[in-house]
């Protein structure tokens, strides 16, 4: 019999429509593979009936010779960022625990329309601020992943911590994610699995927590590049209810999916070389470079000069874009209130926030409010954004010698749950090489290169021009075909 | 440029957090941290270079001018607009009394 739990989107999807497997086994399995989750504390709620109900309608469509979706059959699990109509919805805050959406993201709608159905709600760094899957409300996420040899709970990466946990542990075949500064592709990097940010604008915000509006993107998390394909083409679509909405045709990216690079030139940023970085990691870049070549592509070297000014010029636009965020959680029209008795209104504004964020959230509101305070705000703000455009001019510049960028994804493999908590900034340097594209808005993925020498998963990142994940995602499935990642975690959990 | 004890209260004030003593004097240095390592910024020369706001650059869309064009975003909502209010009442957000 076949173990389900090791399908993914593509394998699920055609087993289903050929009629090898029925959708509801499927979603049976899943449901119960999560159940004997629970100790990576992946999602923060489980909805088996919303799986088993969509398998239902795929079996049942197949049954009655109607045409099927894209991800009919394919149980998913929702990153906790979503807005799902009649599911609790709490960006993994305690501000928004028992929240209740009565609309449905124009993310989640679509992939249900698409046939998908979904496992749960996964855990997340609250409001998706944070690299390490240790600022939600819900409690730390542990990656499926460990050492080789050790015990100690290793973080799954984050935002999307959950989303990753989930898809490398096999207790979802694939999970959405939202990517403001590497939100996705560290994750996946983190515990060898795919995960794609498109083209900001790709795929719709409407309905989903905004932490930075200028930088959210969401984006598919799964086991291999076909999957990412598939899902991201559910995903992405133009939604007048987005003012940011790309207003361009969603292409078939499955249907134009090819490993052969010829003709296409990589570059490879000088300036991604920084002190600090893991040698193995380094060696993996390397390895991605042969790879690359192997799949008939050129390799170049380019400079992107401001490299170096791109997470510093993040760590005042996100939490400024934050600041004015999160300014909606006040305790009147939704989420908790904390009224003490003869408070006014301004002091129930103050308890309500003060109860209700978690501290990393708070910090980064205060960072926010301060750059955007009199007297400071183009000192910070104006000048970030500045150095924002010379980031995206990088790129513009060289795109003139190269068709997409090989980096690493992460300057080092995961580390213990814990172990970074003493200094924000050096949780925020997880970040480096990701926020680069984030702050450009391009297409930017990770693929799972290989294991570092303790046995932990490394992952390489590919950037594309705007508008070109086909690229981004053909030479991820170059890498994968080269790669042959088919490293799994030892089951502890 | 640094924070002390007193400027961060006022951010805190701002942001309409209720910060204590300790809370405040823990996130001195880290505010610091952060505003020393962003101050690098300030090398960089942005002579000329205008601030960028979005990424892809375009106009704002119109909408069709219709009501309701979209049943989703338009009125006559009031009950899924109040469900998760704390305190809906009477058909409104209800709010601490806020004149005397």
């Amino acid at each position: 019999m076949t173990d389900f739990t090791e399908l993914g989107v593509k394998a699920i999807r055609d087993g289903v429509a050929s009629g090898d497997f029925t959708a509801r086994e499927v979603a049976e399995s899943f449901n119960a593979a999560v159940a004997g989750a629970a100790q990576l504390n992946a999602f923060i709620v489980t909805t088996p009936d919303h799986a088993l109900a969509a398998a239902d309608a795929a079996d049942a469509a197949r049954a009655s010779g109607k045409a099927l979706g894209a991800m009919a059959g394919v149980p998913i699990g929702m990153k906790d960022l979503f807005a799902t109509h009649g599911v609790q919805t709490t960006a993994a805050s305690h501000i928004l625990e028992g929240f209740t959406p009565q609309y449905e993201s124009t993310v989640s709608a679509n992939l249900w329309n698409a046939g998908a159905g979904m496992l749960g709600k996964l855990n997340l760094d609250q409001f998706a601020m944070g690299s390490s899957n240790e600022t939600s409300y819900f409690g730390n996420v542990a990656s499926p992943w460990r050492k080789e040899g050790a015990n100690a709970s290793m973080s799954p990466g984050g935002s999307s911590g959950g989303s990753s946990s989930a898809v490398a542990a096999r207790i979802a075949p694939a999970a959405t994610g939202t990517d403001t500064g590497g939100s996705i592709r560290q994750p996946a990097a983190f515990t060898g699995i795919c995960g794609i940010k498109p083209t900001y604008g790709r795929c719709s915000r409407w309905g989903v927590v905004a932490f930075a509006s200028s930088l959210d993107q969401a984006g598919p998390m799964a086991r291999s590049v076909e999957d990412c394909a598939i899902m991201l083409g559910a995903m992405a679509s133009f939604d007048a209810k987005d003012a940011t909405s790309l207003d361009a045709p969603v292409p078939d990216w499955e249907a134009a999916l090819s490993s052969d690079l010829k003709g296409k030139k990589v570059g490879i940023p000088r300036e991604y070389r920084m002190d600090g970085t893991d040698e193995a990691i380094m060696a993996s870049w390397e390895q991605g470079k042969e790879w690359l070549k192997d799949a008939g592509a050129e390799i170049v070297d380019i400079s992107l000069p401001h490299t170096k000014y791109a997470l510093p010029a993040y760590y005042i636009i996100a939490p400024a874009e934050a600041s004015s965020n999160l300014a909606r959680y006040d305790g009147v029209r939704y989420g908790l209130r904390d009224l003490p008795d003869g408070a006014g209104l301004q002091d129930m504004y103050a308890e309500t926030r003060a109860a209700g964020f978690g501290d990393e959230v708070k910090r980064r509101i205060l960072i926010g409010t301060y750059v955007l305070s009199a007297g400071f705000y183009d000192a910070y703000y104006t000048q970030a954004q500045k150095v924002r455009a010379l980031v995206a001019r990088d790129f513009d510049n060289a795109w003139a010698e190269c068709d997409l960028i090989l980096a690493p994804t992460t300057p080092t493999a995961s580390f213990p749950l814990g172990s970074l908590n003493d200094d924000p900034l050096t949780m925020y340097l997880n970040d480096v090489f990701a926020v680069p594209a984030s702050l450009a808005g391009l297409p930017a993925m990770s693929v799972p290169a290989g294991l570092n020498p303790d046995g932990l998963p490394l992952g390489l990142q590919l950037v594309g021009k705007a508008f070109d994940e086909q690229t981004v995602l053909n030479a991820g499935l170059a890498i994968q075909e080269r790669a042959g990642f088919s490293a799994k975690p030892e089951r502890w959990w | 440029m640094s924070v002390d004890k007193q400027t961060v209260a006022k951010i805190a004030g701002l942001a309409r957090i209720k910060m204590g003593d300790d809370q405040l004097e823990a996130l001195v240095p880290e505010l610091n941290n952060i505003l020393d390592w962003v101050e690098q910024l300030g090398e960089v020369d942005v002579t000329g270079v205008e601030p960028m706001a979005a990424v892809i650059p375009g106009a704002m869309r119109l909408r069709a001018d219709e009501v309701d064009a979209d049943p989703k975003t338009g009125g006559g909502r009031q009950g899924d607009v109040l469900a998760n209010a704390p305190a809906a009442e009477h058909g409104f957000f209800g709010v601490p009394k806020v004149i005397e």
